[in-house]
């Protein structure tokens, strides 16, 4: 199983190379110091995303919410700015109610026991609607001047912005956390069997409850640059950015079922797919273009794996255990069926 | 190969089969007949190719080679379904049913009897299928949702299909581990009136005294070859174990005496409505205290109440004198407790994760210093318990799902007494594995035990409890109904306070 | 009354109840709500959303999802009006036609890659929400066409979207001859069976042979034609389209399903149940205009509607439970 997670990896690896070496080769500008500042900073949080979907998909669970999450503090923002409120009061407003919207989601999933795929459907509507109460549809802009450099510069005199600098070290933190820590290990073990986790005297509801409040600020964090990138908060901000961030990280690797993927696997996606958006856009291509490739670049990154599955499973069957485990479901089942998936008999516990 | 006296032609065959899966030869050669009115028992270990006999007959393996003939002609079934039409039921130890449709939807699912128009006659099948009930001795309600029955009345709704799709030949695959002694006799009663209207059946247990008490003939594996097939009456139990096993087994139950010591574990008015009341109980140093009672009698859910995996209403336990918080499983374990789980697979491993990883799951803060886990340090857990237990693997590094269902257990039972408690707490430990490891995981209790553990065991295998434990508790219905001192237990007096009656004997 | 209470199952039962509890207050408040003309546009406003619901059930019943609905309605509602700017005068019905074939072909591409491929229904349908909104406005950039009026289409279109019979809108009717041919297959017909009995235990369908594939297969290209039939249906009576017909009605469909009682995890519920999930969302979505609440929360019904549903079944499974539980426990003492 590493082996064949590390080959995939490595594809990423050449396929980046590639993007980049098609883009320095045929796109004029491509290579510049400026683009490729550009290039990271577009995806600044996307990234952020991906790092905080990482951890909750290794468990099994889903949170489509994140980008609805960033809609509603970006229309935040802007409120308490028109207020006239100062922007380091804003600032931590705004972090504690990405808290407060993650901690929703993980009360209904966890201590409620619903499935974690309807409830964050309904908060990715109920969010962005109220975003739209918060703000309506208006846009609010002029913030200052000296916060948006953070969201927009780069760090002396380098290529490297800020935001993708706070983007390497929330993603060096999240590595050592998902790779180096037993929380990490507990993910793993949680994702491919809860109940053996639970047994092993793992916390799976505390962990999971926290995977939902750091996702939920960071989202506000990502909120945040966004505004200050865009110099603009407004209710729709990051409208569909769940699909980019979970494109991200199913390419990188990540089983949508939980328990395989690493944070170097979902880096390199990124950076493969923040690549070849940057050569796409200097060559034209439109934005709706641009959406068809993300959709099929998530399909095709859940389709290779089960395809060359079933290939080699098609070469040699599996042996026969004894006494049979149920074959591995290959029917599809919406992430986090499982959860609310007990009965009224079986609830007796 | 069977039994030349027997005048009747085989309903179904198998003549020399095999069948190899990659490096591994489940079956080498294995000949079996079925024949009208007969009950046959399949016997052997784990591993010795009794899953892969019934995949062959149900459709879902293709024998590599040799011939299945159903009435003599040379059938292959490519699937289930196909073996489904051809006759063949296999059912199976948990039933795998629809829980959300009714009883009639899932006796009749796929050949549903219709009205023109090709409507389904719901009319006409709640009536047929509460006909088969009838005819089965078994009062189930065919329109209410199959959600919630108890194992035994969903094998008997497979019992119900079968008839349905009149099945001549009945593969029951290990059905009675679930069962209580009621609900398998009930079992057996149907699977001889099964017979007698004419089907072929092929019964499957680990339980010996349940062959004898059903069974025609035998069919032995071993190690995916055929061994003998013997009338049941001609062979006797030692006869049985030894070509089961292929050796004598000395000592099943190789227990040493101890001198109990200080109480160890104290439970006290433990309960849970609906599921147990007033448990009391204490565990001392050194001694082994079985737990019986039928499945369902509230066992399991009373240990993993102690352990902290599952709520409790009222009691409180206590061990080495500190008190046990309700629902911190955690907290258990750093106390000393430590509970190896009924279910091997859902409960005690993550299949797909490795040795190593699985071994060091109930501790990994031990394996992480400074926060930080380390994989040298995995390793030399699993390492080191590996070696102790004997267990045989390719790499720590390999996934538990790759090693037999005994080396398994081994790999939970090294997880749990790397967190070196003083506690242990077994459900079930030698549920589906193979002999030669049941007695080394007897050997490994009664060694922990004299080092002084305080060790409580569950078993539905009434010879491991009273083989092994130095005290015996028993539960009916939520309650304890006996505790009996190793002189004092038998199977009969167990069996008496397991179904209800009374208190009776004291214990030390 | 047995046999009403067979239609109307709990559930249903208490939807029926919600919608005449927000129907009352809303005339209540204001009387006009429940004038003909009001209840005429309520009907109008559900019929879509309810086509698209029934499609979703079937789905949903077989533990799958379609999130591409809302983009595969727009690419429809897009194409008949392309039809109408290629010759004005083409028939409403090859115009349906060829809407339910162009919906029914991304419903294939969808199953296909859930029924064959095996990819998760989540994922694949998340991805085709993209791909297809993406070819809608591929189209209109391409041609460079973004927006299609009425009068560039067909009178006969025009009259069709907006007729009714006896004062019941065409739009209903198509709405509750889908519901009635739906309801009465998924109850009556081995294969209608056989899609919950994939929802209620996969292994299981494919133990008793069904062919689990092709059923789901199936069921993705029916819904794949409602939506493509609710797509055009909303291009002839609104009148007017652009590439960004539907956006969002995923959220919608599914919150109607949802809320009629169809588990999110397969195998329950019934297309009336979901089918009445979208008119109540519906009603509740026109009524807070008039109870006075800002416009800007109707944004958020839909998903605070389906967190309701489905906490409220958590809840109610969790008291029956409960209650099992404490009926023993007093037997037993």
């Amino acid at each position: 199983m590493r082996e064949k997670l590390f080959r995939w990896e490595s594809i990423l690896v050449l396929l980046c190379v590639a993007v980049f070496a098609w883009g320095s080769a045929s796109t004029p500008g491509f290579a510049e110091a400026d683009n490729v500042s550009f290039l990271l900073l577009d995806y600044t949080e996307v990234a952020l995303l991906a790092l905080a979907l990482l951890p909750i998909i290794l468990t099994g669970q889903i949170d489509l919410s994140v980008a609805s999450i960033i809609g509603f503090c970006s229309a935040l923002t802007g409120v308490l700015w028109n207020a006239g409120m100062p922007f380091e009061t804003i600032v931590p407003i705004v972090l504690v109610a990405g808290a407060v919207l993650g901690s929703l989601n993980a009360a209904l999933i966890v201590r409620f026991g619903l499935p974690a795929l309807a409830v964050t459907i309904g908060t990715l509507g109920l969010y962005r609607g109220l975003a739209y109460v918060v703000l309506g549809d208006g846009a609010v802009t002029g913030f200052p001047e000296n916060y948006r450099p953070i969201a927009a510069d780069n760090l002396g005199g380098t290529f490297l912005p800020y935001a993708t600098l706070l983007v390497l070290i929330v993603g060096v933190l999240v590595a050592v956390v998902v790779h180096h820590t037993p929380v990490g290990r507990s993910l793993y073990a949680i994702g491919l069997g809860e109940q053996t986790a639970r047994f092993s005297g793992i916390r799976v509801d505390r962990i999971k409850f926290t995977l939902y409040i750091v996702s939920g600020v960071l989202c506000a964090i990502a909120s945040l640059i966004y505004t200050l990138r865009y110099n603009s908060a407004r209710a729709d901000n990051a409208y569909g950015m769940e699909l980019i961030a979970v494109a991200a990280v199913l390419l990188g690797g990540v089983s949508i079922f939980g328990g395989r993927g690493t944070v170097f696997g979902v880096a390199s996606a990124l950076l493969l797919m923040a690549g070849l958006r940057n050569v796409l856009f200097l060559n034209d291509v439109t934005n709706e273009i641009q959406n068809v490739i993300n959709g099929l670049l998530l399909i095709v990154s859940v389709l290779v794996p089960v395809v060359a599955n079933l290939i080699r499973r098609r070469r040699n069957p599996a042996p026969a255990a004894e006494p049979g485990p149920p074959p591995q479901e290959t029917l599809p089942d919406p992430v986090g069926a499982t959860a609310a998936h007990g009965t009224p008999e079986e609830d007796q516990r | 190969m069977g039994a030349p006296e027997h005048p009747s032609a085989p309903l179904l065959e198998l003549r020399n089969v095999s069948k190899s899966f990659q490096a591994v030869r489940a079956l080498r050669g294995v000949s079996l007949a079925l024949r009208a009115g007969e009950v046959h028992a399949l016997a052997g270990e784990n591993g010795a190719g009794k899953s892969t006999v019934v995949r062959v007959i149900g459709g879902e393996h293709q024998p590599d080679s040799g011939e299945v003939l159903l009435d003599g002609e040379t059938v292959r079934f490519s699937s289930p379904r196909e073996a489904q039409q051809r006759g063949v039921a296999v059912i199976h130890q948990e039933p795998i049913q629809f829980p959300d449709l009714s009883v009639a939807e899932n006796v009749f699912m796929g050949r549903q009897p219709l009205r023109p128009g090709r409507r389904i006659d719901r009319r006409a099948m709640t009536r047929r299928a509460a006909e088969v009930f009838a005819q089965l001795g078994v009062p189930i309600d065919p329109v209410r949702q199959t959600r919630g029955l108890s194992i035994a009345d969903q094998q008997i709704i497979e019992i119900a299909k079968a008839l349905v799709a009149d099945a001549r030949i009945i593969v029951m695959d290990e059905p009675t581990a679930a069962l209580s002694a009621v609900e398998a006799e009930r079992l057996f009663r149907v699977a001889r009136g099964l017979a007698e209207r004419g089907a072929a059946l092929l019964f499957i247990s680990h339980r010996l005294d349940e062959m004898y008490a059903l069974c025609d003939r035998v069919t032995v594996l071993r190690d995916g070859a055929f061994v003998t097939t013997e009338r049941m009456a001609d062979i006797d139990h030692d006869t049985l174990v030894r070509r089961m096993v292929g050796r004598s087994v000395e000592q099943l139950f190789p227990k040493r005496d101890t001198e109990a010591g200080e109480e160890v574990l104290v439970v006290d008015g433990l309960t849970r409505a609906g599921v147990y009341r007033d448990i009391s109980f204490s565990v001392r140093k050194g001694e082994i205290v079985g737990l019986a009672g039928l499945v369902g009698s509230g066992r399991s859910e009373v240990v993993r109440a102690i352990f902290g995996v599952d709520e409790r209403d009222a009691g409180s336990v206590t061990v080495n004198g500190e008190p046990l918080p309700a629902g911190r499983p955690r907290t258990a374990i750093e106390r000393g407790v430590a509970l190896v789980p009924e279910d091997r697979r859902e409960q005690g491993l993550v299949l797909e994760l490795s040795i190593e990883r699985n071994a060091s799951l109930a501790r990994l803060h031990q394996v992480s210093p400074g926060g930080i886990t380390r994989r040298s340090k995995e390793s030399e857990l699993a390492g080191t318990w590996g070696e102790r237990l004997a267990l045989k693997f390719g790499r720590l590094s390999d996934s538990v799902s790759t090693l037999s269902g005994g080396n398994q257990q081994k790999v939970v039972l090294g997880k749990w007494l790397a967190t070196e408690p003083s506690v242990l707490i077994v459900d079930e430990p030698t549920r589906g594995i193979d002999i030669g490891a049941k007695v080394e995981v007897h050997a490994l209790l009664s060694d922990l035990a004299a080092q002084g553990m305080a060790v409580l065991l569950i078993s539905s295998e009434l010879p491991e409890v009273l083989g092994m434990a130095d005290r015996v508790l028993v539960m009916h219905e939520g309650r304890l109904t006996a505790e009996l001192s190793r002189d004092e237990a038998t199977e009969e007096s167990v069996m008496y306070a397991a179904t209800g009656n009374g208190r009776q004997g004291s214990a030390a | 009354m047995s046999r009403l209470r067979e239609v109307l199952s709990g559930r249903e039962l208490s939807i029926v109840l919600a919608l005449v509890v927000v129907v009352a207050v809303t005339t209540a408040v204001n009387p006009s709500f429940l004038n003909a003309q009001g209840v005429h546009d309520l009907f109008l406003n559900a019929s879509i959303i309810a086509l698209l619901a029934i499609g979703q059930t079937l789905l949903v019943i077989t533990r799958n999802i379609d999130l591409s609905v809302g983009s595969v309605m727009g690419l429809t509602a897009y194409l008949s009006g392309q039809m109408f700017i290629a010759d004005q005068g083409t028939p409403t019905i090859v115009v349906v036609l060829a809407g339910m074939a162009l919906g029914a072909a991304c419903g294939a591409f969808n199953g296909a890659l859930v029924a064959i491929a095996k990819v998760p229904a989540l994922v694949v349908t998340l991805g085709t929400l993209y791909v297809f909104r993406g070819i809608d406005y591929g189209w209109a950039s391409a041609t460079g066409v973004h927006q299609i009026n009425a009068d560039q289409m067909s009178p006969s279109f025009l009259s069709f979207g907006s007729g009714s019979v006896l004062g019941i809108p065409h739009l209903t009717l198509i709405a509750l001859v889908a519901l009635v041919i739906a309801a009465y297959a998924l109850h009556n017909w081995r294969s209608g069976r056989e899609l919950y009995a994939i929802g209620s235990n996969p292994h299981a369908a494919r133990l008793a042979g069904i062919p689990a594939g092709r059923r789901v297969f199936t069921a993705f290209v029916l819904s794949g034609a409602l939506v493509g039939l609710a797509g055009v249906l909303h291009a002839s009576y609104f009148g007017t389209i652009n590439a960004s017909v539907g956006t969002g009605k995923e959220l919608a469909v599914v919150a109607a399903v949802v809320v009629g009682g169809v588990a999110i995890f397969g195998g329950s519920g019934t297309v009336l149940g979901a089918v009445l999930g979208a008119l109540l969302l519906t009603t509740i979505t026109g009524a807070l205009p008039i109870l006075g609440v800002p416009a800007f929360w109707q944004r958020a019904v839909d998903g605070a509607a389906l967190l309701l549903a489905i906490s409220l079944d958590r809840a109610v499974m969790l008291r029956l439970a409960e209650r099992l539980r404490k009926e023993r426990s007093l037997r037993r003492a």
